[in-house]
C-alpha cells in the first residue's frame, strides 16, 4: 500500500533542551521523508532521540528549529489549538506503557478520543465496538485496564489510537513491555492496520529483528541525527556510514 | 469538547477519585464553615452588644439644649456682643428639623416635673405623695429597664396611664420604710396587682396661655394652638388634676436624658405629657426673654444606630445648639462600635484567605496526582482549553458541594459555640444570649463565595493543568 505521496517530511528538525549552561540536542538536524502508507521503524540506541522525534511528529512537542510537514502542513507553525486538532484527527498514538486511563473501562477508554473529536454520540458506540473487534477485545468492553494482561492492554490502546481513523499511527516501543509472543501479536495487528487501512506507521523499537520482520523501512538514529534513512537516503545522511550496533 | 462530554467526564472524574475529591470538598467546606461560623458569631456579637448598649438608651441619644441654657449671668456680662438673635431657640421648628436628619429615629422633649400624686391603697382614704415624674416615649418600651416590667407598657403615646418605680410602688402600698430601698428586688406579683389597674391622681401646674382674658382657657389644645402661632406669649399657671391608670411597675429607672437630681419615680407617656402643658422652668425663661412661642428646655434625639450618633450630633451642633451624648464622655465607647464593625471584616477576610488557600492547595495537589491522565488526554487530542474547562467544572462542582456542606457545618459550629457559651453564662448567672446568628445574606453569601472562590482558586490549577507538557507528563516512570 505504498504511494509516492509524502505523509511526513521533516526538514532539518532540531530539538534542544537547555540544562543550565549546556544544551542537549535530543534531535539534531533530522531531515526525513516518510511516504503515505509506509511502515517505518525508528531504531537507535537509548538516548538517540527516537522518542523526542516521535513526539515532535505527534504534535505533542515543538521543534526548536526546522519544519515538520504532515500532508503538507507545517506543525511548527500551528497554534496549540491547531496542534490539538491535528492530534485528534490525524494521529493515533501507542506507548510502551499503554497509557490507558485506569479509572475507565475499555469502552470508555476507547470512547475518550471521540469526546475530544466531538464525534456524534449516536455513532460512538458502533465505532467503539468496531475498534475493539479489530483488536479482538469485544468480550472485554466493561473491563478495566487493571483486569487485563499487558498484551490485552496494548491491544486496547491500539483500538483507542484507531478509533478516530487517523492517517498516522505513531507507536513508541509498543512491544517494549511485552514478551516476544505477545509482542508479535501486537506487531501483526499493526501490520494488518497498515495493510488493510493504509495507515502510515512510524514505530520506535529497540528490537532490530522485529523491525526487519514487519517494517517496510528502517531508519537509524544516533545522537539525534539520522545515521541511515533506510532505502530512501536523504541528502543530509548520504555521507554518513550506516553502521549501527 | 461538547458540554455534555465535559460534564460527564468531570462527573466521572469526581466519582472515580471519591476519597481525593471528598477530601478536597471537605477542605472547601471547612474554609466556608470557618467563614460562616466566624461571621455568624461576629454578627451575633455585634447584635447582642449593639442591642444591649442600644437598649440601655445611653449610646443612641443626643441631648440637645438651646445654647443659652448654659450661659451664666457672668457669660452674659463678659460677652455682651453675643446677641440673643444668634441664639437659636429650641422650638417646634428646630424639633422638626432634627426629625429630618438622616438616621434620626425620633425627637422628643425631656419633660420632668415634681408633682403631688394621690393614691388610695386598698380602698382606704386617698393619701398624697410627692414624686418626680418623667415622660417616656413609646420607644422606651424596648429599653433594658423594661425587660422586667411587671404589668404592661403604655397602650399609646397619649394614654392616660402611668408606670411607677418599684421603690415608689412600695411607698404607695405603704410598706415599711426600710424595705423600700431594696429596689433591686422585684415587687411580688401580689403587691404589683394591688397597684396595677388602680387610679393615681396627678395634681400639677398647667401653663395656660392667656388669650386677652386673664383667666386661662380650660382647653389646653386651644392654648397650644395659640401658643404655636406665637400670637401670645403671656400665660398664667392653673392648677389641674389628671387621673392616671397604673399599668406597670418597673424596677430600674430607664435612661432618658441627663440625670436630674431627683430620680423619676413615676413615668407617663411623652405624648400625654406634652398635651398636658406642664409648667416648665423654660417657660419662665421664655417669659423673661420675650421670645416667640413655646420653647423646649431640652430635646432628646434618638438615632437608629449608635454609630450614627457622631454625625447627627455634629449636624445639630452646626445648627447652633448645644449637644451632649454619652459618646462624648468616652471616645473609647465609639471605638467599641467601630471595632464591632471591624470585627466582621477582619475575621471574615481571615476565614476567606484560609478557605481560598485550602481550595487552591487541594486542587493543585489533585493536578500533580493527575499529571499522567492529563498527558494522556492531550495525546488523544484534548486541547488546552478542554483540559482547562474540565478542571474548572470539577472545581465548580466541588465548590457548590463544599459551599452547601460548609454553610451547614458553620451553622452547626456556631450553634455549638453558642450553646457552650450559654452554659457558661448560665453558670455565671448572666442571662443567656444568642451570640450566634446566621442571617439569610450570610447563607447566600457563603454559597456564592464558595463557588466563586472554588472557581477562582480552580483558575490557577486549571491553567496549570492546561499548560502541562504532555511529553513530560507521559515520560514513563
Ligand atoms: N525534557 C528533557 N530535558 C532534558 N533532556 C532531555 C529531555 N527529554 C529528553 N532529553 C534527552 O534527549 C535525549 C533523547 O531522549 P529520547 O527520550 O528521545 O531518547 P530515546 O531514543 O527515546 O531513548 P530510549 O530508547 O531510552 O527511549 C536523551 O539524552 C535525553 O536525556
Ligand atoms: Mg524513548
Amino acid at each position: 500500500m505504498r504511494s509516492d505521496l509524502e505523509a511526513i517530511k521533516t526538514i532539518d528538525v532540531r530539538r534542544h533542551y537547555k540544562m543550565g549552561t549546556n544544551v542537549i540536542s535530543a534531535v539534531d538536524g533530522v531531515s526525513l521523508t516518510i511516504r503515505d502508507g509506509e511502515f517505518a521503524a525508528l531504531l537507535g540506541t537509548s538516548g538517540s532521540g527516537k522518542s523526542t522525534l516521535m513526539n515532535l511528529i505527534a504534535g505533542l512537542d515543538r521543534p526548536s528549529s526546522g519544519s515538520i510537514l504532515v500532508h503538507g502542513r507545517d506543525l511548527a507553525q500551528m497554534t496549540s489549538e491547531e496542534l490539538a486538532k491535528y492530534r485528534r484527527h490525524t494521529v493515533g498514538m501507542v506507548f510502551q506503557s499503554f497509557n490507558l486511563v485506569p479509572t475507565m473501562n475499555l469502552a470508555e477508554n476507547v470512547e475518550l478520543p471521540m469526546r475530544f473529536a466531538e464525534v456524534d454520540r449516536a455513532e460512538r458506540n458502533d465505532r467503539v465496538q468496531d475498534a475493539l473487534k479489530r483488536v479482538r477485545l469485544s468480550a472485554r468492553l466493561t473491563h478495566r485496564p487493571s483486569e487485563l494482561s499487558g498484551g490485552e492492554q496494548q491491544r486496547a490502546a491500539l483500538a483507542r489510537a484507531l478509533v478516530n481513523r487517523p492517517k498516522l499511527l505513531l507507536a513508541d516501543e509498543p512491544t517494549g513491555n511485552l514478551d516476544s509472543k505477545t509482542g508479535e501479536e501486537i506487531m501483526n495487528l499493526i501490520q494488518e492496520l497498515n495493510s488493510t487501512l493504509g495507515t502510515t506507521v512510524v514505530m520506535v523499537t529497540h528490537e532490530r529483528a522485529l523491525a526487519e520482520r514487519y517494517a517496510t523501512r528502517m531508519i537509524f538514529l544516533g545522537d539525534g541525527k539520522v545515521l541511515d534513512a533506510g532505502e530512501q537516503l536523504t541528502t543530509a545522511t548520504v555521507n554518513i556510514a550506516g553502521g549501527v550496533q | 469538547m461538547k458540554a455534555y462530554d465535559l460534564v460527564e467526564l468531570a462527573g466521572r472524574n469526581l466519582r472515580e477519585a471519591v476519597l481525593r475529591n471528598s477530601l478536597t470538598t471537605i477542605g472547601i467546606a471547612v474554609g466556608v464553615a470557618s467563614l460562616v461560623a466566624m461571621l455568624s458569631l461576629g454578627v451575633g456579637l455585634q447584635q447582642v452588644f449593639g442591642k444591649r448598649l442600644g437598649r440601655s438608651g445611653l449610646f443612641d441619644t443626643v441631648i440637645v439644649a438651646s445654647k443659652q441654657d448654659f450661659r451664666t449671668e457672668d457669660d452674659r456680662r463678659n460677652r455682651p456682643n453675643m446677641q440673643s438673635g444668634e441664639i437659636k431657640s429650641l422650638d417646634d421648628t428646630a424639633r422638626q428639623t432634627f426629625e429630618k436628619i438622616s438616621g434620626v429615629a425620633e425627637v422628643y422633649p425631656e419633660i420632668r416635673l415634681t408633682a403631688e400624686l394621690r393614691f388610695a391603697v386598698d380602698g382606704k382614704a386617698e393619701r398624697p405623695h410627692f414624686a418626680a415624674i418623667t415622660a417616656l416615649p413609646t420607644s422606651a418600651n424596648n429599653s433594658e429597664a423594661f425587660e422586667d416590667l411587671q404589668g404592661k407598657f403604655f397602650s399609646g403615646p397619649k394614654a392616660e396611664e402611668a408606670i411607677v418605680l418599684g421603690e415608689f410602688a412600695r411607698e404607695l402600698l405603704e410598706m415599711p420604710e426600710d424595705t423600700r430601698q431594696s429596689d433591686k428586688q422585684k415587687l411580688s406579683n401580689e403587691d404589683a396587682n394591688r397597684l396595677i389597674g388602680k387610679e393615681l391622681t396627678l395634681r400639677y401646674a398647667e401653663r395656660a396661655t392667656n388669650n386677652e382674658s386673664a383667666i386661662a382657657p380650660s382647653d389646653s389644645n386651644k392654648a397650644k394652638a395659640a401658643d404655636e402661632a406665637g400670637a401670645n406669649f403671656d400665660f398664667s399657671v392653673v392648677r389641674r388634676e389628671k387621673k392616671l391608670k397604673i399599668v406597670g411597675v418597673v424596677n430600674t429607672e430607664p435612661y432618658g436624658g441627663m440625670r436630674s437630681v431627683s430620680r423619676g419615680r413615676v413615668f407617663i407617656p411623652t405624648g400625654l405629657a406634652e398635651s398636658m402643658n406642664f409648667m416648665q422652668p423654660s417657660d419662665l425663661r421664655t417669659l423673661m426673654r420675650a421670645s416667640k412661642g413655646k420653647t423646649y428646655m431640652t430635646l432628646i434625639v434618638r438615632a437608629n444606630k449608635p454609630t450614627q450618633i457622631p454625625v447627627i450630633q455634629e449636624t445639630i451642633k452646626k445648627m447652633g445648639f448645644s449637644t451632649y451624648s454619652m459618646q462624648d464622655a468616652s471616645k473609647t465607647l465609639r471605638y467599641v462600635f467601630i471595632f464591632l464593625d471591624m470585627f466582621l471584616a477582619i475575621f471574615g477576610s481571615l476565614a476567606l484567605a484560609v478557605a481560598s488557600l485550602g481550595i487552591m492547595n487541594t486542587l493543585v495537589m489533585a493536578i500533580l496526582e493527575r499529571r499522567r491522565e492529563i498527558g494522556i488526554m492531550k495525546a488523544l487530542g484534548a486541547s488546552d482549553i478542554d483540559v482547562k474547562k474540565l478542571f474548572f467544572v470539577e472545581a465548580g462542582a466541588m465548590g457548590v458541594l463544599g459551599g452547601v456542606l460548609g454553610t451547614s457545618l458553620g451553622w452547626t459550629i456556631g450553634r455549638v459555640i453558642n450553646f457552650g457559651t450559654n452554659i457558661w453564662l448560665q453558670r455565671q448567672d448572666i442571662p443567656t444570649e444568642n451570640f450566634w446568628y446566621v442571617p439569610w445574606w450570610l447563607v447566600v453569601g457563603a454559597m456564592v463565595f464558595s463557588v466563586f472562590v472554588s472557581l477562582g482558586s480552580g483558575l490557577y490549577p486549571a491553567s496549570r493543568a492546561a499548560k502541562l507538557d504532555p511529553v513530560q507528563a507521559l515520560r514513563h516512570d
